[in-house]
This record gives C-alpha cells, sequence and structure tokens, in this order.
C-alpha cells in the first residue's frame, strides 16, 4: 500500500519533469555557441592565455617595422604590375594584417582545437550538455575571430597613424580580416579533424610560414616564377592579401569579389565539413 | 497499480566499433527514483551503454529511449536533464574549481547569476568550498572526481549518471564519494551508475545488471542475486606457496563433500556453502591442510565468479 | 669512470634518433626556404636600386644572418616545451633526479644535447649556403662555431625561464616577445645602424646580433663592430651567466 503510494508520488513527478523538458531544453544555439565562446573567455584570464592575447598583435607589428621599414629602407619603393609605384612599407603592410588575421585563427582551430579535443578531453564533458559538436566548433572559431579581429583593428589604426593607408581604406580592410580569419579558422578546425600527434604540428606550422613567405607578401606575385604563380593562386592567404591591398592603396574591381568569394567559399565548405567530422570523432 | 513510465528504456541494445560487438543487444529499464548499477570488469561494455544513455554515442542497433524519447532525434533536449560523470573527468585543467562549474552551467543555459548560486551550493555539498579559487590541476583524485560529480549536478538534472565514479580513489576518498551519492539518493534523485566494484554495488544500488562481455548475464537486486546465484556463506582457504590446482588435485573429490559448490583460484579456494562453520569443521576432518581459512557473507563478486567464471577486478 | 652528466646527455641524444625526422623540416627546410626567398624575391628590389650600399648582394648579406638567426632559434626552442615537459608532463628530469645524478649532471647533460641540436642545425644551413654560393670561401666556414655559440648562449636562459613558469601558455608567449623581435631586429635583415638609438642599444644587447656580426665577418670578410674578442667573450658571458640561473632554477625545481 505504501509502495503504491509511493510509485503514485514517483510516477507525478516523473509526468510534472517531463513537462519541464522544453523550458530546461530552451537554451538556443545562440546561447550553447555562446557557451563555448564564455568558456574561452574566462580562460583567457589566466596569465599566459591573457599575455598571449596582449602579445598577439606584436608579431605582425614587429614584422612590419622590420620588413617593411627596416628592408623597406634599402628598397624605396616598388613597381606594381598595373605600374603603380608604392612605398615598400605600403605594399607590406597590408600583407602583414592579412597574415596575422590568417595566423591566429588558423592555428587555434587546428593545433589548438586538436589538443583540446584530443589531447586535454575538453569537449568530452561539454557533449554531455545540449551543446553539440558543431557548436563547439562554432564557438571556438568565433573566439579566435573575436581575438583576431582585435589585432586587426590596433593594426589598422596603427596603419592609418603611420599614415600606409587611408580611414577609408582601413575601415574597409577591416572586415576582409575578419573573414580571412574566418577562411582559416574553417580550414583549421577541418584540418584538427585530420591531425594525429605532435609531429603533425611542425607540418601545419610549416605550410603556415611557407603561405606567410610566399603569397605575394614580400613580392608582388607577378615576379614569381610562372609556375609558382600558379600555386599561390590557389592558397587562400594570397586572396586575402590581395583583397587587403586593393581596399588599403589599389583600386577595387571584379577582381576584389573573386578574392572575397574565394575566403567565403573555403571558410563555409571547412566549417560545414568540420563539423560533421567532429560530431564523429567525439560522438563515436 | 500500473508500473511509472521508465526514464531510461533499452530493447535489444547494441554498440559496434567497426567488427567489435561492446554492447551485444541489452534490456533495460530504470524507473523514477531509482539506484540502478551496471556491474561488470573492464571492457564489459559500461561505459559505451552509459554514453549511448547520455546521447553522445549513436546506437548501432535496437531501441533506446531516455525520457521517453529518442537519443538521436532529441540529443540536446535530453542531454538537458541529464547529469554525466564521465569516467574520465575530463575537467577543465585552465579553469579555477568555481569556474569549472559555472561555464559548465551555462552550456545548460542556465543564467549568470543563478549558475554562481548553484556552485557555492554543490562546492559546500562536495566539501569543496575552500578550493573554490584553486586550479583544478593540484586537486587530489578524490577532489577531482568529487568536482566531477558536483558539475553532473549543476543543472539538477532528473538523472544522475556515474561511469565508475570511485576508480582509483583510496578508501577514505571512496566513503566520502559514496556518502554523498547516498544522500543524493535519499533525496529522490534517479541515479545510474557502472562500477567494477561489488562493495560499491551492494551499498549503493536497488537493482542492477551484471555485465560481461557486452551481455547481461543476471539482473536483480544485490540481495536477490546473491540469494540466486550463490550461497549465504562462503569459505576461502589459502595453501600458502602451494598451487591452487595441485592443491585441488591433491584434494580430489575431498572437498566436494563438505560444500555445495567449489572454486579454484590462482591464490586461494572457495566453497560454497549455507553453514560456514560446518564447512570449515569437515575440512579439517578431511585433513586438507589449508595455511590460512576465512568464512564470509557471500558477495556480488561470488555471483560474478559464479556466472562467468572469472572474478571482476583482476 | 664516465661522468653521470653523459648518461644524462645520452638519454636525449636516444630520444632524438626518434624523433630527428620531424625537426628537419622546422629547423633546415623551412631556414633555407626563408634565405632563398628572402634574398631572392626581395633581394631583387634591394639589389635592384643601384647597389644597395651593403657591401655585398642581398642574398649574400642575410645568409650569414640567418645562419646565426636559425642558430639562436634552435637553442632557444629546444629549451621550452621539452624543458616544460621534463618538470611537468613526462617527468623526465624527476626521473633522472631519483637515481645518482646531480641536478648540476641533469642540466648539463641537457645542455650538451642543445649543443649538438644547435650544431647539427647550424652546419645544414652552412651547407645551404654552400650551395648558393654565399660562403665566401674557406674562411667562411668559421661562421659554423660562432653560430653555434650564439646559439647555445641563449639556451641556458630559456632553460632557467622554462623550469619556473607553470603554465604552457608563457611558452608560447617566449616566442612573441623573445624570438620574433630578437629575429627582426639582430641586424639579420638591415644593418642595425639604421634603427634609432633605442633599437640599436637593445639589439647590442641581444646575443644574436654579436653572433650576427661575428658570421658576417666570417663569410664576407668585412670588420666587425666590437672586434672579434668581444663578441666572443660577450657570447661566453651569455653562456656563463645563464648555466649558473638555470642551475638555481633547476634545483629550486627538482628540490621541492
Ligand atoms: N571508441 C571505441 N573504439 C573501439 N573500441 C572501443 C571504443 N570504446 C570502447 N571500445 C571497446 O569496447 C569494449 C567495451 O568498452 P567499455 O564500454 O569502455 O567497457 P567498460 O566501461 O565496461 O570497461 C572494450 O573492449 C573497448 O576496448
Ligand atoms: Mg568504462
Amino acid at each position: 500500500m505504501v509502495r503504491g503510494l509511493l510509485l503514485v508520488r514517483l510516477a507525478r513527478r516523473a509526468e510534472g519533469r517531463t513537462g519541464r523538458v522544453d523550458r530546461a531544453g530552451r537554451i538556443g544555439r545562440v546561447g550553447r555557441v555562446g557557451a563555448v565562446f564564455l568558456r574561452d573567455l574566462t580562460a583567457a584570464r589566466n596569465l599566459g592565455e591573457a599575455l598571449l592575447l596582449a602579445t598577439g598583435l606584436l608579431e605582425p607589428l614587429l614584422y612590419l617595422l622590420s620588413i617593411g621599414f627596416g628592408v623597406g629602407g634599402l628598397i624605396g619603393e616598388i613597381t606594381l604590375a598595373d605600374g603603380q609605384r608604392v612605398p615598400y612599407p605600403v605594399f607590406v603592410a597590408p600583407a602583414m594584417l592579412a597574415a596575422s588575421a590568417m595566423s591566429g585563427p588558423f592555428m587555434e582551430s587546428s593545433i589548438g582545437f586538436f589538443a583540446k579535443m584530443r589531447f586535454r578531453k575538453l569537449y568530452d564533458a561539454t557533449v554531455c550538455t545540449p551543446v553539440t559538436p558543431a557548436e563547439i566548433a562554432i564557438g571556438e572559431l568565433l573566439w579566435s575571430l573575436a581575438q583576431a579581429s582585435l589585432f586587426a583593428l590596433s593594426f589598422v589604426v596603427i596603419m592609418t597613424a603611420m599614415g600606409l593607408t587611408t580611414v577609408t581604406g582601413a575601415l574597409a580592410a577591416l572586415p576582409v580580416a575578419v573573414l580571412i580569419g574566418f577562411a582559416f579558422g574553417g580550414l583549421g578546425l577541418l584540418l584538427a579533424t585530420f591531425l594525429t600527434g605532435w609531429q603533425d604540428f611542425d607540418y601545419l606550422g610549416a605550410a603556415v610560414f611557407l603561405m606567410f613567405l610566399f603569397s605575394g607578401t614580400f613580392a608582388p606575385v607577378e615576379d614569381y616564377p610562372t609556375a609558382a604563380q600558379v600555386v599561390v593562386h590557389l592558397t587562400p592567404l594570397f586572396h586575402g592579401v590581395s583583397a587587403v591591398r586593393d581596399l588599403t592603396f589599389g583600386s577595387p574591381g571584379w577582381g576584389l569579389l573573386v578574392h572575397l568569394g574565394y575566403l567565403v567559399g573555403v571558410g563555409v565548405l571547412g566549417l560545414w565539413l568540420a563539423s560533421r567530422r567532429i560530431s564523429r570523432t567525439l560522438c563515436r | 497499480m500500473p508500473e511509472p513510465e521508465p526514464l531510461i528504456e533499452a530493447r535489444r541494445l547494441v554498440k559496434r566499433f567497426g567488427d567489435f560487438v561492446a554492447v551485444d543487444g541489452i534490456d533495460l529499464r530504470v524507473r523514477p527514483g531509482e539506484f540502478f548499477g551496471f556491474l561488470g570488469p573492464n571492457g564489459a561494455g559500461k561505459s559505451s551503454t552509459m554514453r549511448m544513455i547520455g546521447c553522445v554515442s549513436p546506437p548501432s542497433a535496437g531501441t533506446l529511449r531516455v525520457f521517453g524519447r529518442d537519443p538521436v532525434a532529441d540529443g540536446p533536449a535530453i542531454r538537458a536533464r541529464l547529469g554525466v560523470c564521465p569516467q574520465r573527468d575530463s575537467l577543465d585543467e585552465e579553469l579555477s574549481v568555481r569556474e569549472n562549474l559555472t561555464v559548465y552551467a551555462r552550456c545548460f543555459g542556465i543564467a549568470r547569476r543563478e549558475a554562481r548560486r548553484r556552485a557555492e551550493e554543490l562546492l559546500e555539498f562536495v566539501q569543496l568550498t575552500e578550493r573554490a579559487r584553486d586550479r583544478v590541476e593540484p586537486l587530489s583524485g578524490g577532489m577531482k572526481r568529487r568536482l566531477a560529480i558536483a558539475r553532473a549536478l549543476i543543472n539538477d538534472p532528473d538523472v544522475l549518471m556515474l561511469d565508475e565514479p570511485t576508480t582509483g580513489l583510496d578508501p577514505q576518498a571512496r566513503h566520502l564519494v559514496w556518502e554523498r551519492l547516498f544522500q543524493l539518493k535519499q533525496r529522490g534523485v534517479t541515479q545510474v551508475l557502472t562500477t567494477h566494484y561489488m562493495d560499491e554495488a551492494e551499498q549503493l544500488c536497488d537493482r542492477l545488471v551484471v555485465m560481461d562481455r557486452g551481455r547481461i548475464v543476471a539482473e536483480g537486486s544485490p540481495r536477490q542475486l546473491i540469494d540466486e546465484f550463490s550461497t549465504k556463506e562462503v569459505v576461502e582457504l589459502r595453501f600458502g606457496n602451494e598451487r591452487t590446482d595441485a592443491v585441488a588435485a591433491r584434494l580430489g573429490d575431498r572437498l566436494t563433500g563438505c560444500c555445495e559448490r567449489q572454486e579454484v583460484l590462482p591464490d586461494r579456494i572457495l566453497l560454497y556453502t549455507v553453514d560456514g562453520d560446518a564447512t570449515v569443521d569437515a575440512v579439517h576432518q578431511r585433513d586438507a591442510t589449508p595455511s590460512s581459512v576465512l568464512v564470509r557473507r557471500s558477495t556480488l563478486e561470488d555471483v560474478f565468479l559464479h556466472l562467468t567464471g572469472r572474478t571482476l577486478v583482476d | 669512470m664516465l661522468h653521470p652528466a653523459v648518461a644524462a646527455f645520452e638519454y636525449h641524444l636516444i630520444t632524438y634518433r626518434r624523433t630527428w625526422r620531424g625537426t628537419i623540416l622546422t629547423f633546415f627546410v623551412i631556414p633555407a626556404v626563408f634565405l632563398v626567398g628572402m634574398g631572392w624575391m626581395v633581394g631583387g628590389y634591394v639589389d635592384g636600386s643601384s647597389g644597395n650600399g651593403l657591401g655585398a648582394s642581398y642574398l649574400a648579406y642575410i645568409a650569414p644572418g640567418l645562419l646565426a638567426s636559425t642558430a639562436v632559434q634552435v637553442g632557444i626552442g629546444e629549451g621550452t616545451h621539452a624543458v616544460y615537459s621534463g618538470f611537468h608532463w613526462a617527468r623526465t628530469y624527476h626521473m633522472m633526479r631519483a637515481s645518482p645524478l646531480t641536478t648540476t649532471d641533469i642540466l648539463t647533460g641537457h645542455l650538451g644535447y642543445i649543443l649538438v641540436r644547435v650544431t647539427i642545425s647550424a652546419t645544414g644551413f652552412v651547407l645551404v649556403m654552400g650551395l648558393l654560393g654565399t660562403l665566401g670561401g674557406p674562411r667562411g666556414l668559421l661562421a659554423l662555431p660562432a653560430a653555434v655559440l650564439a646559439g647555445f648562449s641563449i639556451a641556458a636562459f630559456v632553460f632557467a625561464y622554462s623550469a619556473t613558469i607553470s603554465e604552457v601558455a608563457l611558452l608560447d608567449v617566449i616566442y612573441r616577445v623573445l624570438v620574433v623581435p630578437l629575429s627582426l631586429f639582430s641586424g639579420v635583415f638591415f644593418p642595425v645602424s639604421r634603427m634609432p638609438a633605442v633599437g640599436q642599444v637593445l639589439a647590442a644587447i641581444s646575443p644574436l646580433w654579436h653572433g650576427v656580426e661575428l658570421c658576417r665577418a666570417a663569410t664576407l670578410g668585412v670588420p666587425t663592430a666590437w672586434g672579434v674578442p668581444a663578441h666572443v667573450g660577450y657570447l661566453l658571458l651569455w653562456t656563463a651567466a645563464g648555466f649558473l640561473v638555470a642551475r638555481r632554477a633547476f634545483a629550486r625545481r627538482l628540490t621541492d
């Protein structure tokens, strides 16, 4: 009899709780992506992460000062394919902006994400919440983009202050930098699902460095050997650098749309494929 | 009186990894308020089952319903009501103890202030309030485990899933965990636990299934299982350095008469009997000359041994 | 009997036998590609503007600089994660500490290994320089010991840093606040005299600049800023001071 009553009560409770499903499970996609973002933001309060954040601007800026101005002092002006002559720092600065917009999100999405997923098993707990693997990927990507945007903003401010571009050019280049980050973030996430261990990190680092060096960064692509030009046209960074140059000192034309379209394509495709593969890794 | 709707229900549930069958067609029901256990050795398929119930591992075949819903279609909604403490703690080493709870709470859409309130409450519950601001890395294994349990409770779950919550902990830490789980049970929280410790299953579980090689080999309350598959008492005989199989061969069937059943393990011989003392007398009368004799009550370990011929922890 | 530090040294050497392939890319291919890329691409413009005023082609000018820079990067790079891991992940140092090895033995053994690594990388780079004809005759081979000294001189300080920190992210910070500025402003790509006075002072402190001066003297036959003995002495001073600092840091980590 007592047992019977107990069962009735338990049944009522279970019923009452069934009604709660939607209330508890109502956290939307945005909230779930936000939760992943918030996690990274919280971790960034640690000394090391904070310093990394604070020094993120350093690399492109130092390259600009050293190669752009230091070496640029030895060069003076260079002549572009269309005959336009520009001071070397003006030529190099957009490439530094693009390269820094690439490297942060790319490294964090590839190596960083891989380490969090495989070594630190960070997401093993996250997937037990309403947050889905795809939302984890998007949240992480947004976090790296947020950082990259911050660096890009500071960098265009510096560029403008140094007279390397106009205010309009800087304002136009900023969203392009974020788009570059998005493209490489998506690509990085996809690569993360193919990595197997530390040794692969070296190859990624090398790939980034090669792209950094040969995407028309320090010399106009038209001056490369023909075979190299073909390869360079395939790298997303080349399109990023070209797009930023079009906006900061060039004359934007239809080519700009091609560059932007290429970047959007790489990012969307990378993110889409990555989400599917990440689900398979985390939810076997 | 109709049975309450089960919170978890599986029929012919299968999990395959490639060709390997980790879970081989199991049936189970977990009712509201129940403390349900999976008892089985490593590799039995306990974690695989837990992960399927937790909607992080799609079933390969069979049907599974959690809160009456399909885990594949309704994963997020189901997970919103589950609290999961995975086999590996997978705590966030970059965050403080408290942040581990508050950040996790956000994944359930719990507002910031509420998250903080619950975190304080849970830290109190698992006795980690003093460590709230510390990093996770230097915590002891027991503390990390308690934090993982607290994290699993952050969304006030309808079912708490615990995968080997005390494995690797020292006896004191285990007892503290048990005590907390028992308190939750008293509050009416439904709990599902896996373990390869029979004492854990015996103390905590209302009902349990014994798993081996992906299959359920027995099901019932701890008492029922012991009554059904073992005898009331067990006599353990040890023979110093002599090999037990040699002893068994030497004694021939001299021991058979004094018990219902005997089991020869590498380090001892077990005699299953209704009356332990009588069996000990009989053993001495027959000149078996063991170096030590122990009479004890039957445990789930004996049930497992009887069902599979192997011990739980090897 | 062999000195106990040799045991520690051998341990690292044996590990290297399993991992050397991955390091070829980072410490050999990449610097070589960098040299060719910068030397030819950027060099085209530098040289093109009718006499660059550097006393050599841009390729020949940056080659010795990049040699020293590569050596320094190996010296720094090998003292970060490997050392941190020795205390925190693989805990090799703790393992060694449980043997008769003293803290100094452990440190010396590992530093000996760094010396080998720096030498291997620098030798590879010198080979590339030879192939590109930027060694400037047999005297240019003296750039090898100069680069090794520069790379080694900073290693112990990095050891000390890695032994002191307790957060991985701080290792990556080192790359940004040390490796990048050092390699960009130590006279590798352009003469430090083109920098403002503050930059010149900072460059003079950096061991890399001294290494670059020595290497350039060897391959181009140009005089150095302070004279060879002064540069070598300065680098030796760094080596010795770094060793003392690292020994203290190691002892502190291994005795608590
Ligand atoms: N992701 C996986 N891929 C391949 N095999 C797996 C995977 N997960 C578990 N297994 C295998 O399935 C079996 C059951 O594992 P598990 O469910 O973890 O057992 P338990 O938790 O009872 O120890 C083991 O033999 C294990 O090796
Ligand atoms: Mg398990």
